[in-house]
């Protein structure tokens, strides 16, 4: 059986529905986390194979994942550090609290 | 002549103030006045050198086949705009420049060796002198200008150390009213000086004053191959304005900034208040050296001016009509200082009197060698007559002569000097007023009977009102001086008064035609004893009698007279109300009719279009704040929001 483009692009676009669905629905900051990285996974998916089938003799969508994640990581690191500092001030990992932070 | 002296003439008092001014908290009192007393002491020794070498050497860049010449020792850019604009600094040596010279040198010299004893102990003590020290550069450095914009910046620097040093004590409100009042008096006829000098330069191309005034000679022509008098004239090529001539505006306008600096009606209201200032500084600045600056000034650009006769009569309407209302006014004054503050304005008027009628053509210009000669003669015994009222002031500690009478006893020594000021500015032979006032009369006299004859009157009241005062202090009645009886001032005070009343006995037989003359040819001084001498000084001697009447015994005939005189004493008391005419016109008439409107468009119009546009930019952040929430939900549907829109837009675009 031939594995079309469209088999890779529905789970992509079903992993960026769920994100974008926890990401507006949580409170939580680390589930806000994980929807977002969510999202960023399904679009480095769909870098990854429409460079692959439409493309195939160029390299920009793969080397731009490997941006996008190594960029991604740092986020996360960034994020993380926010929300541990908001939590050791607020007790909380609630997003409502992060309002304070527009000063 | 080698610019070295010159230039350390100009230099150490500069130097002198900057060391005072910035070490002088350091310094302990004896130290910084000593250090200013050298230090002017070795200006005025510099001074008498530079005045010597260019009276006596014969050189051929100071004299030639007789006339003297204008030199410039050097001439430095010092603001350089374009070829045309070029501001210089420089040292220019002539006959009025070296007589002024000599003369600001030994009065601040006297006023500094006075100061040490009058200023014992006050507090700021280094600030004053290190104000002493700028005012007597910023004076050398007028009176040495080369052209008429460095006149014009040492003019502001001496009405700047004037405004310093009457506000001296500026912890009592009325120095401090009396500083702004000078200021502002002198600030506005200032703006007419640099209308006059921006008219003069813009048509003549030149702010150099030997392009100005370039000696005539006899024949016609020019010392130094530049312009002339005429050649400015003819470089107005006959531009009028409201009927007058361009170069008349140009001269008037400038002698009005001579007219606030040297006191005349109607800017003289500030010279009175200057007294607040200490002693010293009044005969300083007061009375020998700045306010003369104004007869200076036209004296300067004197050959300028004889080319507008309209000009001339001008200074001489307003020098005559000055003269008499200030010695009418020093008759009825309590305070000392004031008394001599009218006089001195008195006596400048006279030497603006005689610049104005000075016509070469009638009598070689008389008129402005007996100008320069009574600035010469009336520096010094002005100087004494001022250093004379410091002793009383300071002895008696209050400035009316009400405080004073019979002080002939405690106080010989200030006795004797203020005497033969007084004989000198009354003109009694041999002191030193009368030769030059008698030359002044002799040149109204020959220009017109009635100058000379009012001239003559005012020559009068000077005697009574200066023998009034005289009496009034040292004979009348004694007031009960209690247990500190008023004793003669220490030897730093005494000493310049016996100086300078030396240099007034001595100073008349001076044969000054042979130094200062207007074109540099010397002058040959006769006294007129019939036409002019001898009545003069039977009219001086009338009116020391009758002072001597009304004012050496306690006696009721002044009062008598006061009450006789139908108001006219209480108004010269007054001052003739010049002070509140003055107030009446800036608080009722300027304030309320243009300065309010003017305060209103500011408030409104002005600061109201600013508030206005300041009122929108808050009210529109007030409406776009809540867009910027805080909350993180909100701001993740509009971007999905937006994000489907462009993508639905692109889609439509693509696919339609």
């Amino acid at each position: 059986m031939e594995i079309k483009l469209l088999y890779y692009l529905v789970p992509s676009l079903v992993m960026f529905c769920c994100g974008l669905y926890g990401f507006l629905t949580r409170k939580n900051m680390i589930a806000m986390l994980i929807s977002l990285e969510l999202m960023l996974n399904a679009v480095d998916i769909n870098f990854t194979v429409v460079n692959r089938y439409l493309f195939p003799g160029s390299q920009e969508g793969m080397i731009f994942t490997l941006f996008a994640i190594a960029i991604a990581a740092a986020e996360t690191a960034l994020a993380i550090a926010i929300i541990i500092n908001l939590y050791r001030v607020t007790k909380k990992v609630d997003i409502d609290e992060a309002k304070q932070l527009k000063g | 002549m080698e610019p070295t002296i010159p230039i350390l003439i100009l230099c150490l008092p500069l130097l002198g103030f900057l060391v005072l001014g910035l070490l002088g908290p350091k310094m302990s009192h004896k130290a910084a006045g000593w250090y200013g007393i050298l230090s002017m002491g070795a200006t005025m020794v510099l001074a008498y050198i530079t005045a010597c070498t260019y009276f006596f050497s014969g050189a051929p860049e100071f004299i030639e086949g007789g006339v003297r010449l204008q030199h410039v020792v050097f001439n430095q850019d010092w603001l350089n705009f374009y070829k045309e604009l070029t501001i210089r600094i420089g040292f220019l040596l002539d006959p009025i420049s070296a007589l002024l010279l000599v003369v600001i040198t030994t009065i601040s010299f006297c006023v500094h060796l006075y100061s040490l004893g009058y200023m014992e102990g006050e507090k700021g003590f280094q600030r004053y002198y290190a104000f002493l020290q700028l005012f007597s550069f910023s004076m050398l450095g007028l009176v040495v200008a080369t052209n008429i914009f460095q006149m014009y910046i040492f003019w502001e620097l001496v009405g700047a150390s004037s405004y310093l040093l009457i506000g001296f004590y500026y912890q009592r409100p009325s120095a401090v009213s009396a500083s702004k009042k000078a200021f502002i008096v002198t600030r506005f006829a200032d703006l007419g000086f640099l209308i006059g000098i921006l008219i003069l330069s813009y048509f003549t191309g030149t702010f150099n004053f030997t392009d100005f005034t370039g000696t005539v000679l006899a024949n016609g022509s020019s010392v130094n191959d530049l312009v002339t008098p005429l050649n400015v004239v003819a470089s107005f090529g006959g531009a009028t304005f409201m009927g007058c001539s361009l170069l008349t505006w140009a001269l008037v306008l400038i002698f009005m900034g001579g007219m606030g600096k040297s006191a005349m009606l109607p800017l003289h209201i500030w010279l009175p208040d200057a007294m607040e200032g200490p002693t010293p500084v009044s005969a300083l600045i007061h009375a020998a050296t700045m306010v003369v600056a104004g007869v200076y000034l036209v004296a300067r650009l004197f050959p300028l001016y004889l080319m507008e006769e309209a000009a001339l009569t001008f200074i001489t309407v307003v020098g005559a009509i000055t003269a008499f209302y200030a010695a009418v006014v020093a008759c009825t004054q309590i305070d000392i200082k004031r008394v001599l503050a009218f006089s001195t304005i008195s006596q400048i008027a006279f030497m603006m009197v005689s610049l104005g009628v000075a016509r070469p053509e009638i009598h070689e210009g008389l008129g402005y060698m007996a100008s320069m000669f009574h600035l010469f003669t009336h520096a010094m015994f002005k100087a004494l007559l001022f250093l004379g009222a410091g002793a009383l002031i300071h002895a008696v500690h209050s400035n009316d002569y009400t405080a004073m009478g019979g002080l002939r006893k405690y106080m010989p020594v200030t006795h004797i000097t203020f005497l033969i000021g007084c004989l000198a500015i009354a003109g009694i032979p041999p002191f030193s007023g009368f030769f030059s006032k008698d030359e002044i009369l002799s040149a109204c006299y020959e220009n017109s009977f009635v100058w000379g004859a009012w001239m003559s009157m005012v020559a009068g009241l000077t005697a009574f009102y200066m023998f009034r005062l005289y009496y009034l202090i040292f004979w009348w009645d004694e007031p009960d001086y209690g247990h500190h009886k008023p004793h003669d001032a220490p030897w730093m005070m005494s000493l310049p008064l016996i100086f300078l009343a030396l240099v007034s006995c001595c100073c008349g037989f001076l044969h000054f035609g042979k130094f200062v003359t207007w074109n540099g040819e010397p002058y040959d001084i006769h006294i007129n004893w019939t036409g002019v001498a001898i009545p003069s000084i039977i009219i001086a001697v009338l009116a020391i009698a009758l002072a001597t009447v009304m004012y050496r015994k306690k006696n009721d005939l002044p009062a008598k007279f006061a009450k006789a005189s139908c108001g006219l004493w209480t108004a010269a008391h007054n001052r003739f109300y010049w002070d509140e005419i003055y107030l009446f016109i800036t608080h009722k008439i300027i304030f309320n009719g243009i300065c309010r409107p003017i305060a209103w468009f500011d408030r409104h119009i002005i600061d109201g279009t600013m508030d206005g546009l300041a009122w929108c930019a808050q009210r529109l952040s007030v409406t776009i704040r809540p867009l910027q929430s805080g909350n993180v939900h909100s701001y993740v549907y509009v971007y999905l929001f937006g994000a489907l829109l462009l993508g639905g837009v692109t889609a439509a675009v693509v696919l339609l």
